[in-house]
């Protein structure tokens, strides 16, 4: 029996960062002309390994074949000589320049003896543009183009290196369903032509929509590789986390009159803002959210929800319309995050390691961010070192936050555990508003369980909750409404019994229910 | 041991690394022009500390130093890098001394305090442009502040020149005998013959103060807390904006007060130049401290140790060599810290 | 007293002798902070290049021999602002004004050493004067149109123009000045463009130094005198672009020439209020009273960042 040749074999790789193994001995094999999916939940070392395979880093142990030949890549040039590309989780695209001048960048054709040979560079982008139709104009700046648009140039710029491996970091976590739909095309595209595809992700129904062949990593290792055909969400969820997965979380339903009965506590009406770039980023938003309630907005990223959550948090002023917190009509012109917060707003923020953390803060420090100067934490002149730390271990024992020593830098705690700072800080103060913008992301599955049980806690004890979530599935399972953004306005606000997932996709991506 | 004594010990370990190696770097230029780096160090040992005079100029000089480095220590721990202390500085001597002569006829102990006020007065004007260009309109400090240096240097140069000059001189009249600091000299014999001054008491006094305000208080919790994370700043509630004018402004206070060793402790008026650089080499005492008050005050020895070193060394070496000694020391701390902080951050998970 | 004399050929050729040193730092700037790497240490280089330009035509007695010890002065003192900047990836500023502090003791020191003077050297010829079809006769202008540092940063003016935008070379420059990491997974090495870019600061502020020693035909301690800290405004003013920043100097250096016309028609306007111009209207253009000046996007981060 001959072997088989593998277009990648990565055997045994382990790779340490300090204290952290990345890798443990992880082993993958991908075949020619396969889209193959390498799945595992955020940290289980999938972009680690691939970037090992692009020679980004270079492993301390294991061995690397490409095409059945021994590889050594001390750097991405290596890899790209090898015939693999890599698109990248952020996109690594430089705004100022065109598209063209992005796509050749590295390896630019040349006029006379060393001048940049930009008309040729356009020729060249239109060529493989028009072969794959990508529609897209060499001579566009970057910083003009849309998501959708930066992603097929991304894929450009793998298949100008003559990469006939692909690898493709989480590529649809900002697309709508119906762009992902067409990015999927793509890839079968590539696949019919020959191209091997390694996408990672760790979305269970793309795996299943897209990929042949699924490898599962959990905690640096791989645990194991399947066919697609023969495995379901179920299964590759079990073998991603270890153990069973709950996919529904328990809470009890209100009634239509438990709702009417409660007080409203947020309401907004006709609200318009510019985004950061000066552009419309939201027109005409309205609803309102009542005491016990649970308002998820379901969107993808960029149509309006930080815009959104800055204005309620007091961080942003809108161009028009009213903001009503508990009856009190909002004066934007005096409005700031402080006055908002002694309002009874709670705020956990998108990105906790940039917004909701000071990470260089103790945990203690950081549970009492934002209420430093209440009188308990600080006396006329200085602040009240032992009360701040006898909260903060109360919260860490309350949150069952590890580890339990308040001294240490946020930091240095798991990202699932900064979270659980971050949302026991907010819920400490008992809001009447909590505005929770991607509570779950990046966070392991046993603090996603506990920090939606807390969300539901308070909304049971009758607090208000905006939710935020591109994880569709975090949406439907929480909210009592939810409202879909689509482009800066709600394009529809439905009771959670009362829609599935197609329609809310559907709306997501700018589409009209029948 | 905890993660953060580890990572302190290994910080301390790479300071004191860089200054062995910035003095063996030294010693290896003096090798090449044919000087003994042995007979210069031990020169410079002997004529620094062990006599009493020397010790004296430490005080004296190191008295600046303290505080422009506070002033930038200060602000960096806000998050913002005060290049702007020199400028701050020669404001303060000028209010410092404008009140010092323009005033008569005040007792000690109000004219005293008064021209102390205008010195920090002048400092915190000349840092509330930058101060504020930074908070509303993202003006970057670093480039507008050493703008407003060139516009102070240039702005009292005139003002001394134009109007206020003695005749025959490029310096102001003198400031009353009320303003006066009194000299250590008056104090103890040991000090005889230098001119350190009350001034190192208010210098010491900064540092206790600045400490305390830093990490016993919820406007010091606010301020470091915009220097390490602005964004989480801002959602929490704290006005970026306003801490960032707050920290300008206490920094430019601290530059000013950096003045009043000169103006009202030793030559009691202004001058141009008075201020010696110190303004810039606040920035490496600052660095070479840690921006951290304790640190500052070492560093500021240390420094004002050196600068008295260029008269007694002058004899056996180019005094420039303290120049060059400052420099390589500013170098290899920068390159120093920076490896230890990545290894503490890569093995302790701590971040200093 | 006229001011009829004031515009005058004798302000045209005060104006590009004040410029020269202005345009070349500041071309040296642009192409650093092009490739993200933010080069205060101006100050030092332009010392660093006249020390050396008047060491080397000193010993050797030629000129030329001067422009080379500046330029590899100028490198070596730029090779430690690159490995303390790129490679340690330490603070760009601080590294840069102790590079300034750097150069101002070791050019002191080594002139007391060498020229046993605190003050200045001993005299150096000037670079030899071209003769184009005799032009170098004509009056005022010919000490201009013949002199060849003048002539050099003129065309190092476009070269410089050149090779950010119409060059390989320069679009990878651009690319590690605004997006390092996505350079680095292209194959460009961050470390290597960096360098090569404050490598050619180096040269061509070191250059601005060798024209100043031989204009003054000597050098003197302290003799760059804040012109570096003009250049990088030059640069700030001229939006990061070699064209745009080379007017600006200019700019500047016609400001600086005016005031010494003013001068010797006997209008007397303070000195001091004229040396302002540039810091106030740096400051000013800051405020984002008279439009924006972007940096490029990663300029002055080290890579890989913190994190």
């Amino acid at each position: 029996m001959t072997e088989q040749i593998f277009a990648v074999e990565l055997r045994d790789i382990s790779i340490r960062f300090g204290k952290v193994t990345a890798n443990d001995s992880a082993s993958l094999r991908v075949e020619k002309g396969e889209i193959h999916a390498l799945v595992g939940e955020n940290g289980a070392g999938k972009s680690t390994l691939m970037k090992i395979l692009y020679g980004m880093y270079s492993p301390d142990s294991g061995m690397m074949k490409v095409n059945g030949a021994e590889a050594h890549f001390s750097g991405p040039r290596d890899a790209i000589a090898s015939g693999i590309g890599m698109v990248h989780q952020h996109f690594m695209l430089v705004p100022p320049l065109t598209v063209a001048e992005n796509v050749v960048l590295g390896q630019e054709p040349v006029k006379g003896c060393c001048a940049f040979d930009s008309g040729r560079a356009r020729e060249l982008v239109a060529q493989i543009s028009r072969q794959y139709g990508f529609e897209l104009d060499p001579a566009a700046k970057v910083e003009t183009l849309s998501v959708g648009e930066q992603q097929r140039l991304e894929i450009l710029k793998v298949l100008f290196r003559g990469a006939e491996i692909l690898i493709l970091d989480e590529p649809t976590a900002v697309l709508t369903p119906q762009e992902t739909t067409s990015f999927f095309a793509i890839l079968r595209k590539l696949k019919a032509q020959g191209k091997t595809v390694i996408i990672i992700t760790h979305k269970l129904r793309e795996v299943m929509a897209v990929s042949d062949t699924v490898t599962v990593m959990r905690r640096g290792k791989t645990v194991g590789t399947v066919r697609t055909a023969a495995t379901n969400e179920a299964g590759l969820a079990q073998m991603m986390v270890g153990r069973p997965v709950v996919f529904q979380v328990e809470r009890r339903l209100k009634t239509e009159r438990e709702i009417a009965a409660s007080p409203v506590v947020l309401s907004l009406e006709g609200i318009c803002a510019k985004s950061d770039r000066w552009l419309d980023a939201l027109c005409g938003i309205s609803f309102e959210i009542r005491a016990g309630e649970i308002f998820g907005v379901a969107g993808v990223e960029g149509n309006g929800q930080s815009e959104l959550i800055e204005i309620i948090t007091g961080l942003r002023r809108p161009q028009s319309g009213r903001l009503t917190l508990s009856g009190q009509l909002m004066d934007f012109e005096e409005n700031s995050p402080a006055r908002m917060s002694k309002l009874g707003v709670g705020h956990v923020p998108e990105d906790r390691h940039r917004r909701g953390l000071v990470l260089d803060y103790s945990v203690r420090d950081n549970m009492v961010l934002g209420r430093q100067r209440e009188s308990q934490f600080c006396s006329a002149l200085s602040r009240n070192a032992e009360a701040v730390a006898a909260f903060g271990d109360r919260m860490i024992e309350d949150f069952d936050i590890y580890p339990a020593d308040g001294e240490l830098a946020a930091r240095a705690l798991s990202g699932g555990n900064q979270q659980k700072i971050v949302v026991a800080r907010e819920l400490s103060r008992r809001p009447k508003l909590l505005v929770a913008s991607q509570p779950t992301r990046g966070v392991d599955v046993g603090a996603i369980e506990f920090i939606h049980r807390k969300i539901i806690e308070a909304r049971d004890a009758g607090a208000a909750v905006l939710l935020l979530s591109a994880e569709l599935s975090e949406i439907m399972s929480l909210s009592d409404m939810i409202g879909v953004i689509y482009h800066g306005a709600l394009a529809g606000v439905f009771p959670a019994g009362s829609v599935n997932e197609d329609k809310i996709g559907l709306l997501m991506a700018g589409g009209k229910l029948p | 041991m905890s993660a953060r004594a580890k990572t302190a010990l290994l910080q301390l370990a790479a300071s004191a690394a860089a200054v062995a190696l910035a003095f063996l770097t030294g010693a290896l230029i003096m090798l090449l022009v044919g000087v003994n780096p042995l007979a210069v160090y031990s020169a410079l040992f002997e004529g620094v500390l062990l006599n009493p005079y020397g010790l004296a100029q430490i005080i004296f000089k190191s008295t600046p130093l303290m505080l422009t480095g506070l002033s930038v220590a200060f602000a960096f721990r806000a998050g913002l890098f005060n290049i702007g202390a020199e400028g701050q500085m020669i404001m303060g001597g000028c209010c410092c001394a404008l009140a010092g002569f323009s005033l008569k006829g005040l007792p000690w102990l109000i004219h005293a305090p008064l021209c102390i006020i205008a010195a920090m007065a002048g400092g915190m004007l000349w840092a509330a442009l930058p101060g504020y260009l930074k908070a509303k309109r993202g003006a970057h400090e670093v480039i507008t502040t050493i703008m407003m240096n060139f516009i102070a240097a240039a702005l009292t140069n005139y003002f001394v020149m134009a109007r206020f000059h003695e005749p025959e001189t490029v310096h102001t009249a003198s400031i009353m005998p009320s303003a006066f600091l009194p000299r250590l000299a008056a104090l103890s014999s040991f000090f005889k013959g230098s001119p350190a001054n009350a001034a190192f008491f208010i210098g010491l006094a900064a540092c206790a103060l600045a400490g305390w305000l830093l990490w016993k208080t919820a406007l010091g919790y606010e301020i470091r807390a915009v220097g390490l994370s602005p964004d989480a700043a801002a959602v929490s509630g704290i006005s970026v904006a306003r801490k960032t004018m707050s920290a300008f402004l206490i920094a430019g206070a601290l530059a000013g007060l950096a003045s009043v060793n000169f103006v009202m402790g030793y030559k009691h008026y202004f001058e141009e130049d008075f201020t010696g650089g110190a303004g810039f080499m606040g920035i490496a005492v600052a660095l070479v401290g840690q921006n951290n008050p304790a640190g500052v005050l070492a560093a500021a020895l240390l420094f004002g140790a050196l600068s008295h070193g260029t008269l007694v060394i002058n004899a056996l070496v180019p005094k420039d060599i303290v120049l060059i000694l400052q420099a390589l020391l500013i170098i290899f701390v920068i390159t120093f810290d920076g490896i230890a902080r990545r290894y503490a951050a890569a093995n302790f998970g701590e971040k200093a | 007293m006229s001011l009829d004399g004031i515009f005058s050929l004798a302000l045209l050729s005060q104006t590009v002798r004040i410029s020269v040193p202005y345009v070349l730092a500041a071309l040296g700037a642009t192409i650093s902070e092009t490739g993200g790497v933010v080069n205060i240490a101006l100050e030092g280089l332009i010392l660093t290049g006249a020390f050396c330009a008047v060491l080397g035509s000193h010993y050797s007695g030629n000129p030329w021999v001067g422009v080379m010890a500046a330029m590899t002065g100028g490198i070596f003192v730029s090779l430690i602002h690159a490995v303390v900047c790129i490679r340690f990836r330490a603070n760009q500023i601080i590294s840069g004004l102790a590079i300034n502090i750097l150069a101002a003791g070791a050019t002191k020191f080594f002139l007391k050493l060498i020229f046993h003077s605190s003050s200045n050297s001993s005299r150096v010829a000037g670079l030899p004067h071209w003769s184009f079809f005799g032009l170098d006769r004509a009056p005022v202008i010919g000490a201009i149109v013949s002199d060849s540092l003048i002539l050099a940063a003129a065309l190092l003016v476009f070269a410089s123009y050149c090779l950010i935008y119409k060059t390989p070379f320069g679009l990878r420059l651009r690319a590690v000045g605004e997006h390092p990491e996505c350079a680095e997974t292209l194959g460009v090495s961050v470390y290597f463009m960096r360098c090569a870019g404050v490598m050619l600061c180096g040269v061509l502020a070191a250059l601005a130094g060798a024209w100043l020693a031989f204009d003054q035909h000597q050098f003197s301690a302290d003799m760059s005198g804040g012109r570096g800290y003009i250049a990088l405004t030059a640069m700030i003013f001229g939006k990061w672009n070699p064209l745009w920043a080379a007017l600006a100097a200019a700019l500047f250096g016609l400001a600086e020439a005016f005031q010494i016309q003013l001068q010797t028609v006997g209008v007397s306007v303070p000195t001091q209020f004229i040396q302002m111009i540039p810091y106030v209207l740096t400051v000013v253009l800051l405020a984002g009273v008279i439009g924006k000046s972007r940096a490029p996007a990663a300029d002055g981060k080290p890579y890989p960042g913190e994190e």
